[in-house]
């Protein structure tokens, strides 16, 4: 946690300056091929971004929830590709090491995540658990000093490169859906650990997932997270409480940079002799958008502060998710709209923020259960 | 060896600045402020210097107004290692400013002082030269390259006429241009490991300088817009129009 605004506007501002000077250049050309150049990674890793999160004892910056947030609005003005590429280590990727993890699996994998020479995965989702987590069927039988794991993952963000994966996996097969999950660290390249070919998405080319396969996969037991069995599950929805707000953030940052594009556009667009911001049908797309972006922003901000503070944010956090996840499908829209022609051609950006805001609306829990999760915590506040 | 490095807070290169409506000034109420990026090589140059084992010490000094701690901050975090603020309410002319320098260069007995060769709010151009003048140093203005020697600095210096090889005897004052490096970004635990280094603020009577400005700016105002040019059918009519119109030919 920095706290002093001198120090931290310096961050805030460094990152930005970094967004519009290293990484918006290259967002054409990740596009175009699916990969995020090794020079822009080096740049990313000796910045820091990899450690955004981790506790500074362990060699990352420490950021509080609200500093995170604020340090999102900036990075996330450049194509969510990269983005997500330091999005698993500053948040589901190492938090349940974080805020589970023994102090041994903290020092032999945090300073490497904060230094970004290793990327993590979380593996949670699965073909035929996606919303319905709880069902996952991914098999860990004990043997002696062992877990043999057997299952498929499946999107799993950064398992191309990933280093280490946290990976939810059913330990007792006669426990009740949650109940009977836990969390494991697998590192890459333990015999009985594959990887599918990589998903041909429909936007963030330069974002890897890809199915991964356990196949009798033996890992030491030393290796099961907080060395309890049983809970994991209630791990990994601590871990998405905070992947949440961190996704909504996520939102607020994309949408600002589609508003300032299609601001920029409206200004220099000229229609009927004059620039169409002047069009009073165009300048209700660009309020509405700013109202909504406004609102979402506050939204995460105020629900960050409140997670500093040690409140319980479930509900809040699925608020923030699906508003401004939501709020960034429709300000896409528009921006595309204000675009006209031109925003349906790939050699503007938004045609491609477009496709790649999409998915904010789908992973980390999709809209519909948001509002699920939502109504659940009214209803149970109520009636208990 | 120490350096002395002068770094300007200025109004952000990305940010359109405007004459205020009745003249008096630039109107730079709430807009984004940052290190003057002459000066920004300037520090990047001095950081190397000390990477490559040539200098001991980096000192950042700004002037000004307290906020331009965050400049020094910024140079701190780039890799300097202390800094000193001269900080004043009042405008800081060039000729103030250097005498600033002069002071604080007496006191802090550096072996070489980098500038950038202008800063980006008013393009003055002079405090480099100025401070040289003051001090009875050899200077280098507007380099592309520097050398350090025995006793000995060579600079490649951008000049009108193309490119002039100096040889500097040191202690010395050096200008910098924007060809001399790119200066690196800063890693963000940098930023806060900057928070820990010593920064000193002290007051202009305290260097004994008269600080009151000796230039009186009359009028600001925006330069005129720029009309919409012509397409002529061929050369002949352009040649025309050059001698007979613009009367520049």
């Amino acid at each position: 946690m920095i706290k002093d605004p001198q120090t931290f506007g310096l961050l805030v501002d460094n990152v930005s300056r970094f967004v519009r000077e290293r990484l918006i250049p290259h967002e054409q050309t990740v596009a175009e091929t699916d990969e995020i150049p090794e020079t822009v990674r080096r740049e990313m890793r000796e910045l820091g971004l990899f450690g955004l999160t981790i506790p500074e004892e362990y060699g990352g910056l420490g950021l509080s929830m609200e500093e995170e947030v604020r340090v999102l609005f900036e990075l996330c003005q450049a194509s969510p590709a990269f983005r997500s590429l330091i999005g698993t280590n500053n948040g589901i990727g190492s938090q349940a090491l974080i805020i589970a993890g023994s102090e041994e699996q903290k020092q032999r994998y945090l300073p490497r995540l904060a230094s970004g020479e290793l990327l993590a995965s979380f593996a949670l989702t699965e073909p035929e658990a996606g919303s319905d987590a709880a069902s996952l069927r991914t098999s860990a039988t004990r043997e002696g000093n062992f877990y043999v794991l057997n299952g498929t993952k499946r999107f799993i963000t950064n398992a191309p490169e990933a280093g280490i994966f946290t990976v939810l996996a059913r330990t007792d097969p006669e426990a009740k859906r949650a109940a009977g999950i836990s969390a494991f660290i697998v590192e890459a390249g333990t015999p009985g650990l594959s990887l599918g070919r990589n998903d041909k998405k429909m936007g963030q080319h330069g974002a890897h997932t890809c199915d991964v396969i356990f196949d009798a996969c033996r890992i030491p037991a030393a290796n099961l997270i907080g060395g309890q069995e049983g809970t994991g599950f209630k791990t990994a929805m601590r871990v998405l409480d905070k992947g949440r707000l961190h996704i909504a953030a996520v939102c607020v940052g994309a949408a600002q940079r589609m508003l300032q594009d299609a601001l920029r556009y409206a200004l220099e667009r000229r229609q009927f002799d004059q620039p169409i911001a002047e069009f009073q049908l165009i300048q209700a797309l660009l309020a509405d958008s700013k109202t909504e972006l406004y609102a979402a922003r506050c939204m995460v901000q105020d629900a960050a502060q409140r997670r500093d503070r040690g409140e319980d944010i479930s509900l809040e956090a699925s608020c923030c998710k699906l508003f401004a996840s939501e709020m960034c499908g429709r300000v896409a829209d528009r921006a595309v709209q204000i675009h006209g022609g031109a925003g349906y051609i790939a050699a503007y950006a938004i045609e491609r923020f477009y496709r790649d805001v999409r998915l904010f609306r789908i992973y980390e829990g999709t809209s519909q259960i948001q509002q699920l999760l939502i109504a659940r915590h009214l209803i149970r506040r109520q009636t208990a | 060896m120490k350096v002395l490095v002068a770094v300007k807070r200025v109004v952000d290169y990305n940010v359109n600045v405007r004459a205020k409506t009745d003249g008096t000034g630039a109107d730079i109420a709430n807009v984004k402020m940052s290190m003057n990026p002459f000066d920004e090589v300037a520090v990047e140059e001095a950081v190397r210097l000390k990477e490559a084992g040539k200098v001991s010490e980096i000192v950042a000094v700004s002037m000004g107004v307290s906020a331009c701690q965050d400049t020094i901050r910024t140079a701190l975090a780039m890799g300097a290692d202390r800094g000193i603020l001269v900080e004043s309410d009042t405008e800081l002319q060039s000729l103030a400013v250097a005498k600033l320098l002069k002071a604080l260069v007496d006191k802090e007995a550096p072996g070489l002082v980098l500038l950038g060769k202008q800063a980006i709010d008013d393009d003055s151009n002079q405090t480099a030269q100025m401070l040289a003048a003051l001090l009875g140093w050899a200077q280098g203005t507007f380099i592309s390259k520097l050398e350090l020697g025995d006793g000995k600095a060579t600079v490649i210096r951008e000049v009108d006429g193309g490119l002039e090889t100096d040889s500097l005897t040191m202690p010395t004052v050096i200008s910098v241009d924007l060809r001399l490096n790119e200066p690196r970004f800063v890693k963000l635990p940098n930023i806060m490991k900057a928070k820990k280094k010593p920064l000193e603020v002290i007051k202009p009577d305290a260097l004994g300088v008269d600080t009151s400005p000796r230039l009186v700016y009359s009028n600001y105002r925006e330069p005129p817009a720029r009309k919409a040019g012509i397409k002529v059918p061929d050369v002949a009519t352009l040649v025309d129009k050059l001698k007979n119109e613009a009367k520049v030919i």
